[in-house]
C-alpha cells in the first residue's frame, strides 16, 4: 500500500478499505484484473520517488534560477512572440480560481462568468481587427494560418494559396502541414528586395483560377507595412480569392485594421495583449471573419449572447456547435475542442483597460522608441538599418553585411555584454545577407536602446 | 452530509462596454523623452475600435463577478466523463508565477535557457516511460492538436513506404471521442467507423471486416469512453498490424493507466497525453491545455520539430530531422503548463501516480455501483468493473417519468455539482458520462449519490420541479434555440440581429 497523498483523499489507507469492501472487493488491484497479464505485468514506472511540496519547489526553483529573463538581461527578440507588458490586473483576473479551475462552459447556466467574458473577447476582437465576427480562440497565429487557408479552400473549393515570402518560418511551415492533407499548394509572392512591397507582376502571374485565398501580413513579420494592401485585396476579390490578413493586434489601435483594408479572415497572435511570453507558450490564435456568409466554416467556439427561457435576463451559450468536432464528428470545420480560453480572458481583460485611447497611445509610444531605435543604430558604420525602405512598426531589420560580423556572432558577442541581441535572419531568408530581427516595446527604455547601439559601436570599434 | 442547496451569485453583470464612460482610463504609459514618430496617413486607423472605456476598478470588480459566476474544480465536483477535472495543486501556479518562465523568450540564446530546456527533457523522458514508447514531442497544444499531429506521423509513415496512395483509411469505433474522426480528416484520410460489440468493446468482427490495405490506422483510447477496458487490445493490435496499419492512442483516458499499464504495452505506435486531464494543469475555462505526442522507436523520424535534447549537461533544440511532418505550430509548446506537469510528477512520483489509478478507479466503480441502482439509472454492459468512468444510462427514467439526461443534470446544478457529460458516447441511450477522479473524497461522491437519489426521487414524484431547474444558477434555463438561430443568434455587442 501507498503512502496517503494531499491531492488524493481517498488515499487514506481507512478510508479505501471501507470502499473496497463496499464493492465487494479484497485488494484494489481486482480493480485491474480485466487488463490481460502481459500488458499489466511490465507496467511499474521507473520515475523518480515522491517528493513533498518543499523538496519540489526547491528543485523547480533551482532548474529556473539558471534562466536570464528580459528581467535579467535587455533583450530584443520578438519575430512572433513579444515582450510586452501584462498588468497586475490581468494576472489578478487570470488567477482567479472560478475561471483558471473550470473547463468548457458545456453547461452554461453555472459557467456564465466565462462565457460572458469570452463573448466580450469576441466582441472586442472583432472591433480591433475591424471584422463582424471573431471565435472565442485558436492555438496561436501560425495554426490560425493553417485553418484560415483550409477554410478558404473549403469556401472556394479552389486549392492554391498565396502567401508572401517574408512570413516567419514557424507560420509558413505550420501552414504547410495543414494543407498538405489537403491537397493545397502553397505559392510564394515575390517581396521587392528593397520595399519589401508584394509584386504586382509575381501576384497577377501566380493568381487565378484556382487561387482559394491570398494571405499579407500588416505589419509584415519583418516590421514593415505593406501599401498596397488594400489593391491586393481588390485584387483577390476579382479573382473570386477570400483575403486574409494576418496583424499584430498590439498595433491596430493606431493603424489600419484589416476591415478597413477589405479583409474577409483576420488573423493574428494575442500574447501581447496581456500573456506572458512563457518561452513560446501558450500562445493565443486571433481568428475573425466579415460575413455571415464566413461564419458557418470557421473553426473553434463560438460564443452567443442570448436571454433565459423566461426571459428575464439576458444569458450566453455555445452556438453553433454542429460545426464543431463533439457534434459533427468527421465532418466539422476543425478537430479544435481545448483551445486557448483563460488566454482570451487575459485578452478581454487587456483590451478593457487599454481601451482605445489606451491602445492608441501604446502604440504612438511603441512607435517612437523603435522609430527613435532605428535612427540610433543608422548612425553605427557598417549597419543598414532598417533593411526595407518602408514605414515600420515595433520590429525593423537591421544588415550586418558592413560590419564583417555574422549576425550570430554579434549576438554571441552582445550576449556577453548583457544584451540579447535580435532574431538571426540570414537562416531564414539568405537573400538579406548577415541580418538579425529587432523588436522595440513600451518594455525598453530610452536608455535600454542607448545602451544597444553604444555596445555595438564599442564591439565594432574593437575589431 | 451537506445541505444540497446552492446559489450561485448572480449578479446580473452588464456587458464591460455598457460599464464604458468616455474619457475613463484604466491603464498608464511610461513618460518618454523619445519625441513621438510620424506616421504617413494612409496607413493610420480611421475608425478606432469600440472597445470600453473603464477604469482599472471597474474591470477588476467586473472580471471578478463573473468569475464568481462560474463554477470550477475549486468549488466542489466536477464529474465530467473523459474531461478528468482533477483538483489543480495550488503550488503549480505559483511556480510558473515567475519571471523565469513568463518573460523567457523562444528564441533566446540556449545557454541562457538551460533552466526550463532541462525541465522539458527530463519531462519527455517521464512521458515516454509512462506510456512505454520512445520519443516525444511536447508541441501540441492540445489533444486534439497532438491526434492532428499523430495523425499527420501516420501520413508520413506510409508515405515513407510509398503507399499513403491506397492506405487513406483510418478506423474509429463508434464510442471515440469526436475529435479522432475530425483529426483523422484533417490529416487527408477517409474515416471508416466500426460499431462497438455488446458489451461496449470493439468489435473484432467488424475490425476483421474493416482492416484491409487500405488501412492507415486504427484510433482507439484505452479504457474506453464507457470506462471499459479493451481486453482484446492486444488482438486488435495484431489484426491492424497485420494489415499493415498503425494503432493510436487518444490519451483522454490515461489516468486510470498511470503504473498499471503502458499503452506502448498494449500495442500502440502513437500516444497524446491530455498534460490539464492527466497531469494536474488547470483547463482554463478550456485551455490552455497540452498534448504531447509519443512515438514508438520506428516513428521517431517523423515527430515535429524540434525536440528537446541533450548533449552531456547542455540541454538544446534539435531541428535536425529529416523525414519530420514539420512545424505544427509556432514556437516548441505550451511550456508554462508543461513546467507545471513536471512538479506534479515530481511531487505524485511513481507511487503516487499509481495511487491516481488505483483510486480514480476505485471512486469510478465505488460511483459506479451505488448510482447504478438509483430508480430509473442504469449502468448498461455486464463488465464487473470500470475504470476511471463509466457510463449510465436515464433512458428508463426518461420513458418513465420524462425526465431526460439533460434535465436530471440540469437539477445536479442547483445541488451545487457541475453536471456529468451528457448524450455521449453516442452508443448509449440517454447517456450521462462520469468520471470523478481522485481527488474527491469519499463524502464528495456520497453527496453525489444523495444528489442523484434525491433528482430521481422528485423526477418519480415532481418531475416538474426537475425539468424546470436549474434555478440557483447565475441564470435559469437558457433559450440555446435563440442563441444559435440565424435571426436572433448575436455573437458580439456590435451585432444587431435581425429580430428581437
Amino acid at each position: 500500500m501507498h503512502e496517503p497523498h494531499p491531492y488524493v483523499p481517498n488515499s487514506s489507507h481507512r478510508i479505501k478499505e471501507e470502499m473496497l469492501h463496499d464493492l465487494g472487493v479484497l485488494d484494489v488491484e481486482d480493480l485491474f484484473s480485466d487488463i490481460p497479464g502481459p500488458i499489466r505485468k511490465n507496467s511499474a514506472l521507473n520515475l523518480p520517488p515522491t517528493q513533498s511540496e518543499i523538496e519540489t519547489k526547491l528543485k523547480v526553483e533551482d532548474l529556473l534560477s539558471r534562466n536570464l529573463s528580459t528581467r535579467d538581461i535587455v533583450s530584443f527578440l520578438g519575430g512572433g512572440v513579444w515582450p510586452h507588458h501584462v498588468p497586475a490586473a490581468v494576472d489578478e483576473i487570470v488567477s482567479r480560481s472560478e475561471f483558471l479551475t473550470s473547463y468548457t462552459p458545456y453547461q452554461p447556466e453555472i459557467s456564465q462568468g466565462m462565457l460572458q467574458a469570452l463573448f466580450e473577447y469576441q466582441s472586442m476582437i472583432a472591433e480591433l481587427m475591424g471584422m463582424e465576427f471573431a471565435n472565442s480562440s485558436l492555438y496561436d497565429w501560425a495554426t490560425a494560418l493553417g485553418e484560415a487557408a483550409r477554410m478558404s479552400s473549403r469556401l472556394t473549393r479552389r486549392d492554391e494559396f498565396l502567401v508572401p515570402h517574408y512570413v516567419q518560418p514557424d507560420r509558413i511551415q505550420t501552414l504547410k502541414t495543414f494543407c498538405d492533407p489537403a491537397g493545397m499548394r502553397i505559392l510564394e509572392v515575390k517581396q521587392d528586395r528593397r520595399t519589401g512591397a508584394i509584386s504586382n507582376d509575381d501576384l497577377q502571374q501566380k493568381i487565378g483560377s484556382k487561387t482559394a485565398g491570398v494571405y499579407i501580413e500588416n505589419p509584415s513579420y519583418l516590421g514593415f507595412f505593406e501599401n498596397e494592401a488594400k489593391r491586393i485585396g481588390e485584387i483577390a476579390h476579382e479573382k473570386g480569392a477570400l483575403f486574409i490578413i494576418g496583424a499584430d493586434p498590439i498595433s491596430l489601435g493606431l493603424f489600419t485594421s484589416p476591415g478597413e483594408l477589405g479583409a474577409d479572415i483576420a488573423i493574428g497572435e494575442g500574447q501581447p495583449l496581456g500573456n506572458h511570453m512563457n518561452y513560446g507558450g501558450p500562445l493565443l490564435g486571433l481568428f475573425a471573419c466579415r460575413e455571415e456568409r464566413l461564419l458557418r466554416q470557421m473553426p473553434g467556439r463560438l460564443i452567443g449572447m442570448t436571454t433565459t427561457k423566461d426571459g428575464t435576463s439576458k444569458a450566453f451559450a455555445m452556438v453553433l456547435q454542429t460545426r464543431e468536432q463533439h457534434i459533427r464528428r468527421e465532418k466539422a470545420t476543425s478537430n479544435i475542442c481545448t483551445n486557448e480560453a483563460l488566454c482570451a480572458v487575459a485578452a478581454a481583460a487587456y483590451l478593457s483597460l487599454m481601451g482605445p485611447q489606451g491602445l492608441e497611445r501604446l502604440g504612438k509610444a511603441i512607435l517612437a522608441n523603435s522609430s527613435y531605435a532605428m535612427r540610433q543604430l543608422k548612425k553605427v558604420e557598417g549597419l543598414k538599418v532598417p533593411l526595407f525602405e518602408a514605414q515600420h512598426f515595433k520590429e525593423f531589420a537591421v544588415g550586418f553585411d558592413g560590419t564583417g560580423l555574422s549576425a550570430s556572432q554579434v549576438n554571441t558577442r552582445l550576449l556577453l555584454r548583457g544584451i540579447q541581441g535580435g532574431v538571426c535572419l540570414n537562416d531564414q531568408f539568405s537573400e538579406l545577407g548577415q541580418s538579425a530581427l529587432y523588436c522595440v516595446t513600451e518594455c525598453h527604455s530610452r536608455e535600454d536602446i542607448d545602451r544597444l547601439v553604444a555596445t555595438i559601436m564599442q564591439m565594432l570599434g574593437e575589431r | 452530509m451537506m445541505a444540497l442547496t446552492f446559489k450561485q451569485a448572480q449578479w446580473n453583470e452588464p456587458l464591460i462596454i455598457d460599464r464604458s464612460r468616455e474619457g475613463v482610463v484604466g491603464f498608464s504609459l511610461p513618460s518618454s523623452e523619445i519625441p513621438p514618430a510620424d506616421v504617413p496617413v494612409q496607413l493610420l486607423r480611421k475608425k478606432p475600435p469600440k472597445l470600453p472605456e473603464v477604469s482599472e476598478v471597474d474591470v477588476i470588480r467586473h472580471y471578478v463577478r463573473l468569475s464568481q459566476e462560474n463554477y470550477g474544480v475549486d468549488l466542489g465536483i466536477y464529474p465530467l466523463g473523459s474531461c478528468t477535472m482533477k483538483y489543480n495543486p495550488k503550488v503549480l501556479d505559483k511556480l510558473v508565477a515567475t519571471p523565469k518562465i513568463q518573460d523567457l523568450h523562444p528564441l533566446q540564446d540556449p545557454a541562457s535557457v538551460q533552466g526550463i530546456l532541462r525541465i522539458l527533457y527530463e519531462l519527455s523522458q517521464w512521458l515516454a516511460e509512462i506510456v512505454g514508447l520512445s520519443k516525444v514531442s511536447l508541441q501540441p497544444a492540445a489533444g486534439a492538436h497532438g491526434e492532428f499531429a499523430g495523425a499527420m506521423i501516420m501520413r508520413a509513415f506510409h508515405k515513407q513506404n510509398g503507399d499513403l496512395e491506397k492506405r487513406d483509411e483510418i478506423i474509429v469505433p463508434d464510442s471515440a471521442h469526436g475529435t479522432n474522426p475530425a483529426s483523422a480528416t484533417m490529416a487527408g484520410f477517409k474515416v471508416v467507423q466500426i460499431p462497438s460489440n455488446q458489451e461496449g468493446c470493439v468489435d473484432i468482427d467488424a475490425l476483421r471486416a474493416s482492416v484491409s490495405q487500405r488501412t492507415a490506422g486504427l484510433m482507439l483510447t484505452n479504457p474506453n469512453t464507457l470506462g471499459i477496458f479493451e481486453a482484446e487490445i492486444l488482438e486488435i493490435a495484431k489484426l491492424v498490424h497485420e494489415a499493415g496499419g498503425l494503432l493510436y492512442y487518444d490519451g483522454a483516458n490515461l489516468n486510470a493507466m498511470l503504473g498499471k499499464a503502458k499503452p506502448g504495452r498494449m500495442g500502440f505506435d502513437i500516444v497524446h497525453i491530455n498534460i490539464h486531464k492527466t497531469f494536474g494543469t488547470p483547463h482554463g475555462g478550456g485551455g490552455p491545455g497540452s498534448g504531447p505526442v509519443v512515438v514508438s522507436k520506428k516513428l521517431e523520424g517523423f515527430l515535429p520539430v524540434p525536440t528537446v535534447e541533450r548533449d552531456g549537461d547542455r540541454y538544446y533544440l534539435d531541428f535536425n530531422r529529416e523525414n519530420s511532418i514539420g512545424k505544427i505550430r509556432g514556437f516548441w509548446g505550451n511550456s508554462s503548463v508543461l513546467l507545471r506537469a513536471y512538479a506534479y510528477i515530481l511531487m505524485m512520483g511513481r507511487d503516487g501516480l499509481e495511487e491516481v489509478a488505483e483510486v480514480s478507479v476505485l471512486n469510478a466503480n465505488y460511483l459506479a455501483r451505488k448510482l447504478g441502482q438509483v430508480r430509473g439509472l442504469e449502468l448498461p454492459f455486464s463488465h464487473r468493473v470500470r475504470k476511471h468512468e463509466f457510463v449510465l444510462s436515464a433512458a428508463r427514467m426518461a420513458n418513465e417519468t420524462g425526465v431526460t439526461a439533460a434535465h436530471l443534470s440540469k437539477r445536479l446544478l442547483d445541488f451545487g455539482i457541475h453536471a456529468p457529460t451528457v448524450y455521449f458516447p453516442l452508443i448509449v441511450d440517454e447517456a450521462m458520462m462520469i468520471e470523478p477522479t481522485e481527488t474527491v473524497s469519499k463524502q464528495e461522491l456520497d453527496e453525489l449519490i444523495a444528489a442523484f437519489s434525491k433528482a430521481s426521487a422528485e423526477a418519480y414524484t415532481n418531475p416538474d420541479l426537475v425539468r424546470e431547474s436549474p434555478k440557483g444558477t447565475a441564470v435559469t434555463r437558457i433559450d440555446e434555440a435563440r442563441a444559435s438561430h440565424p435571426k436572433t443568434m448575436q455573437l458580439t455587442w456590435k451585432q444587431k440581429p435581425q429580430a428581437v
